[in-house]
């Protein structure tokens, strides 16, 4: 598995809940239109600003709430990994599970602005502000998680397993 | 060295003699709950799964179906629970807030692992259970092997001194603690200590379940002689259970005291419960739009008794809408048969079925831009119950009925008399 990841940064703030993130109105809705909510009111016309491989850095416990999985949003809009000083561990999880790489790492706010490029190692534990050279030092994911990103997230994990049939046209969608 | 509560559990389900904060373990689970939402965006049924008796499918958040897209959820809850041979289906008629339903059915032992789609599953952490909220894809999992991995954190306990005063509620407890304290991200929760003896069963799941909100991981209760004897009402002749007591020599973060005495009724402000928490006496006097009393945390049967007891031969004031959503089918029942939903009910407040609704702002009771709500539910986020533009303080049972009558935030102790 390529652990090392370099995308463009948008930075938001500490304790931005799942209701931020993922709204009840959007939990009626399928999954890609869902995902044209996150930040709804936080960040409005973001949704239309972010593109693959984008990277998103938080502040201090991201994710507080609900364990609707917000993972599955962000990744709809292809964003390639989230990193934040402090995760809820609940939506770490979540986004580990959705096969989404979560990077604890202090500090990771105050040095990135919106636009700036990181390159970061999820197994090493570290992310680099290319411009400025800063690097930090993060938490690196245990050998169990890592296995669960190898494999794109939990579900095709459970494939691989025999558990479900194999994605043909992937999970129902409704 | 010794263990934790929460350590012990673990330690036990992982098959090991010892675990301590920061290791990675893999547990069986002994529990695993699936709620209705799980069914409604992205199902595939499994080929196979660990065990139909460890497994239990709960209707709740979005009962009676209010959109095509949940009915579409219930077809498939009922499919997989009838091809599985899931005997623990809790469907519309028989349904709860899942937590009530997995208290009321004995679902949560002491010393065991439940692990359920709903964030405020650390509610069962009330009966000395290893509880916690998971994502629908890793319940996925469980459900499929009979395990999962978790982060063993540090432990932060509360030694309660004191005796509770009549008027303090559980809800008032966790808003001083999560006032005082703020976050507990990243850590457990573990209560005991001299007075909680003081604290009946329905306050100390209040405490439990809104452990959610301060972002702690498990929020454990000792199983003493309320606890013993809340499991043999609820799951008469159950299997013996092993209990989990922290050890005398365990390691925590944090050890910190709440003389009970000295509490008085809590109030939070919009946006966060965490240090925006306040005793009731200083917080402004904001009209109110809507008050709502319900959710897992506090529409047990005690809260509706109270908030009864509060409203009875009184009228909700001209301008106010209350609402009340019982915990559970069985709740509405007992609650009927109390004669409290008639007192609600007579006062002007409007009973709901049970359901997740209004606590989530997803299909009954949203606030419109502009009004501000006194809730007893679970979250007071942005946005949470409806507009972004609504306020949402938070408060207790008795707390939110007083101020129902009044039509502002009021101090429930000038209504008990």
């Amino acid at each position: 598995m390529d652990t090392l990841l370099t995308g463009r940064v948008w930075v938001v703030g500490d304790s931005v809940t799942t209701d931020a993130m993922y709204p009840a109105f959007a939990m009626k809705l399928p999954v890609p239109e869902a995902a044209r909510h996150i930040f709804y009111e936080l960040r409005p016309g973001w949704t239309e600003q972010v593109g693959p491989g984008d990277i998103v850095v938080a502040g201090r416990n991201f994710g507080l709430g609900s364990s609707r999985p917000v993972a599955a949003l962000f990744r709809e809009l292809g964003v390639a990994a989230l990193v934040a000083e402090e995760f809820n561990s609940l939506f770490l999880r979540n986004a580990i599970n959705h096969g989404l790489p979560a990077l604890t790492v202090p500090g990771a706010t105050a040095a990135f602005a919106d636009g700036d490029t990181a390159r970061l190692d999820f197994a090493e534990g570290w992310i680099e502000n290319t411009a400025t050279g800063t690097r930090l030092p993060g938490g690196a994911l245990p050998p169990m998680v890592l296995e669960i990103l190898a494999a794109g997230g939990i579900l095709p994990k459970l494939a691989r397993e025999g558990y479900i049939a194999p994605p043909t046209t992937g999970p129902h969608r409704s | 060295m010794g263990m934790t509560m929460i350590e012990r559990i673990l330690a036990r389900k992982a098959g090991l003699a010892q675990v301590s904060a920061g290791q990675t373990v893999v547990c069986e689970v002994d529990m695993t709950v699936m709620i209705d939402l799980q069914f409604a965006t992205a199902w595939t049924p499994p080929l196979r799964i660990n065990d139909p008796d460890k497994v239990a499918v709960v209707m709740d958040h979005a009962v009676p179906a209010p959109s095509v897209h949940d009915a579409a959820g219930g077809t498939r809850a009922r499919a997989f629970a009838r091809d599985f041979g899931i005997a623990r289906f809790y469907d519309v008629g028989r349904h709860g807030i899942c937590h009530q339903v997995i208290a009321e059915n004995g679902l949560a032992r002491p010393g065991e692992i439940l692990a359920c789609t709903d964030s405020h599953t650390c509610a069962a952490g009330a009966y000395n259970t290893a509880a916690r909220g998971l994502g629908p894809a890793e319940i996925y999992s469980i459900l499929c092997t009979g395990s999962t991995w978790f982060q063993v954190a540090p432990t932060v306990r509360y030694e309660f001194t004191g005796t509770r005063p009549a008027a303090v509620s559980g809800k008032d407890v966790f808003l001083h603690i999560a006032g005082v304290y703020g976050d507990a991200t990243n850590q457990n929760l573990e209560y005991g200590g001299p007075g909680l003896a003081s604290i009946p069963m329905s306050d100390r799941r209040t405490i439990a379940t809104q452990g959610a909100e301060i972002s702690a991981d498990f929020s454990t209760f000792p199983a003493d002689e309320l606890c013993r004897d809340f499991i043999e009402r609820h799951s008469p002749g159950g299997a013996p259970f092993t209990a989990a007591d922290p050890d005398p020599d365990a390691v925590y973060a944090a050890v910190r005291t709440v003389d009970l005495d000295t509490l008085v009724p809590q109030v939070a402000r919009p946006g966060t419960v965490s240090r925006n928490s306040f005793p009731v006496t200083e917080i402004e006097r904001r009209k109110v739009d809507q008050c709502f009393i319900g959710s897992c945390a506090n529409g047990q049967l005690e809260d509706l008794a109270v908030a009864a007891a509060i409203v009875r031969g009184r009228t909700v004031a001209p301008g106010v809408r209350l609402l009340v959503t019982p915990a559970s089918q069985q709740v509405y029942r007992d609650a009927l048969r109390a004669g409290y939903l008639q007192d609600l009910a007579d006062a002007g407040a409007v009973v709901t079925n049970s359901t997740c609704g209004a606590c989530f702002g997803y299909h009954m009771g949203l606030l419109a831009p502009g009004e501000v709500c006194l809730t007893s539910s679970t979250r007071n986020f942005t946005g949470r119950m409806g507009s972004p533009d609504a306020e949402i303080y938070m408060a207790s049972p008795a707390t939110v009925a007083a101020s129902a009558l009044t039509g502002y935030v009021t101090d429930p102790r000038t209504e008990l008399n």
